[in-house]
């Protein structure tokens, strides 16, 4: 064999792909569930922190913003591999689908509560002011006034970091989920051949780069004007 | 409580592991050591291609960035570091680390760089250049300072982000803290050794996130 069908035989090889086009499938179907369970959950998290931020309770803040670095500061395979073999010493096991959506809502939730705060806080204070004067209540001010525009500003990074972090879905396949890395290493073990794991790479491809397309065109729709 | 204790927060497990832990935590650094500036390296370059080529150029290197943004890291380290043997390319997990971090990092410091390249207004460069210095002295000295310290939250916010990253080492079993930290858990039947590891990433990298969250705070005021 030369090296050009030595090449195409591990890592294109068609038969192999066919065989386990299934799994992969399957498995990009459990990565796409996985982050939109993540993007969910983890966007109102980051909101319901920032706005409990903005009732400027200080042990309460102090609480949130403590929290929130831990969650930044921490790597999230750390977090992953601490809540699924950590927890069952305290008698709670827990899936591995169940600790990635959990670990990754919690680092997602991190990072969008310090952008929505920092949104939040880009509102000039006469807005406030303004529309209390009004005859606005607190929470009326904030959902009618505040947010609207705090959210406008704070959708590029809050895109770009959403994206980074849903591909951590793929940190999963360590804790034994066969999303699409999962499923590909399997099949790569089965099929002594790596083309499975190319399989998947497009897999992540044809999900990930219209997304990654569409956070680029965000960022120069919504530009910083300097 | 006293379980509590037992599990997670076991002073006598801490003192048997510290060793190994230790080793991990210098490996730790000394992946960042590398990576931080492989990436940057990588960064620079594709920035470079993507804002000064010619437009095929561009276009390249903007669709590579893409591609290394859209594949997640732990897949392009699996592929480099169990698929390419099958290839009779065996990078030991070492190389499969530096060229993945080399190819990701890099993209991701690329596009940040890129955005800060385009910040500078082209009269710098005009201006630059009529004074009689050469491109490569131009980019050197006029417009890459100005455009570092238009995106430097983003910089050290990404800088961030890739010495977590090098948790995933531990998936191609080099002996970095999250890998320690696991063995030494398998060893023990005990939770604590992992405690130890993400207590020692959050000292470790704590002041870093109280630094961008002030440098983020101050760009997204200032607007």
């Amino acid at each position: 064999m030369g090296g050009l069908d030595n090449f195409l035989f591990s890592f294109f090889n068609l038969k192999v792909m066919a065989t386990y086009l299934p799994q992969i499938a399957q498995g990009l179907g459990l990565t796409v569930l996985l982050a939109l369970l993540i993007v969910v959950s983890g966007l109102a998290l980051g909101l319901l922190l920032a706005l409990l931020r903005s009732l400027a309770i200080r042990p309460l803040n102090w609480l949130i913003i403590f929290t929130v670095d831990l969650f930044r500061a921490l790597p999230p395979l750390v977090i992953i591999v601490l809540l699924f073999f950590g927890l069952p010493a305290a008698g709670l096991s827990i899936s591995g689908f169940a600790a990635t959506w959990l670990s990754l809502t919690l680092v997602l939730a991190a990072f969008a509560e310090e952008i929505f705060w920092a949104g939040i806080t880009a509102v000039p204070k006469g807005q406030w002011e303004a529309a209390r004067s009004t005859g606005l209540g607190f929470a009326q001010t904030l959902g009618h006034v505040v947010l609207p525009q705090a959210l406008r500003i704070t959708i590029p990074p809050l895109t770009n970091r959403t994206i980074a972090i849903t591909k951590g879905t793929a940190l999963a396949s360590v804790v034994g989920v066969s999303e699409i890395l999962g499923a590909a290493q399997s099949a790569m073990s089965f099929s002594a051949n790596p083309s499975p794991l190319t399989l998947g790479a497009i897999a992540y491809l044809i999900l990930f780069i219209p997304v990654v397309a569409l956070g680029r065109w965000i960022e120069t729709r919504f530009a910083w004007k300097r | 409580m006293e379980n509590f204790v037992f599990a997670f927060l076991n002073a006598d497990i801490v003192r048997e592991a510290w060793p190994i832990l230790w080793q991990g935590f210098l490996y730790t650094l000394a992946l960042s050591a590398i990576t931080v500036p492989l990436g940057l390296a990588g960064g620079v370059l594709l920035a470079l291609l993507a804002t000064s080529g010619p437009r095929a150029v561009r276009l390249a290197a903007a669709g590579w960035t893409d591609l290394f943004r859209a594949i997640p890291p732990l897949v392009l380290l699996v592929f480099l570091y169990a698929g390419l043997p099958f290839a009779g390319i065996d990078t030991g997990a070492w190389g499969a680390v530096a060229i993945g971090f080399f190819l990701n990092t890099g993209a991701y410091y690329g596009e940040v760089l890129r955005a800060g390249i385009e910040s500078v207004p082209r009269g710098q460069m005009e201006a630059a250049r009529s004074t009689g210095l050469s491109r490569g002295q131009a980019l050197a000295h006029v417009v890459l300072p100005q455009a570092v310290r238009n995106v430097l939250p983003d910089l050290v916010s990404n800088t961030l982000e890739v010495v977590k990253l090098t948790s995933i080492a531990s998936v191609v079993a080099l002996p970095e803290l999250l890998f320690q930290a696991r063995q030494a858990q398998n060893a023990t039947y005990n939770a604590t050794p992992i405690v130890a590891a993400a207590v020692a990433y959050f000292l470790l990298l704590w002041p870093l996130v109280r630094v961008i969250s002030r440098l983020e705070n101050k760009a997204l005021a200032g607007r």
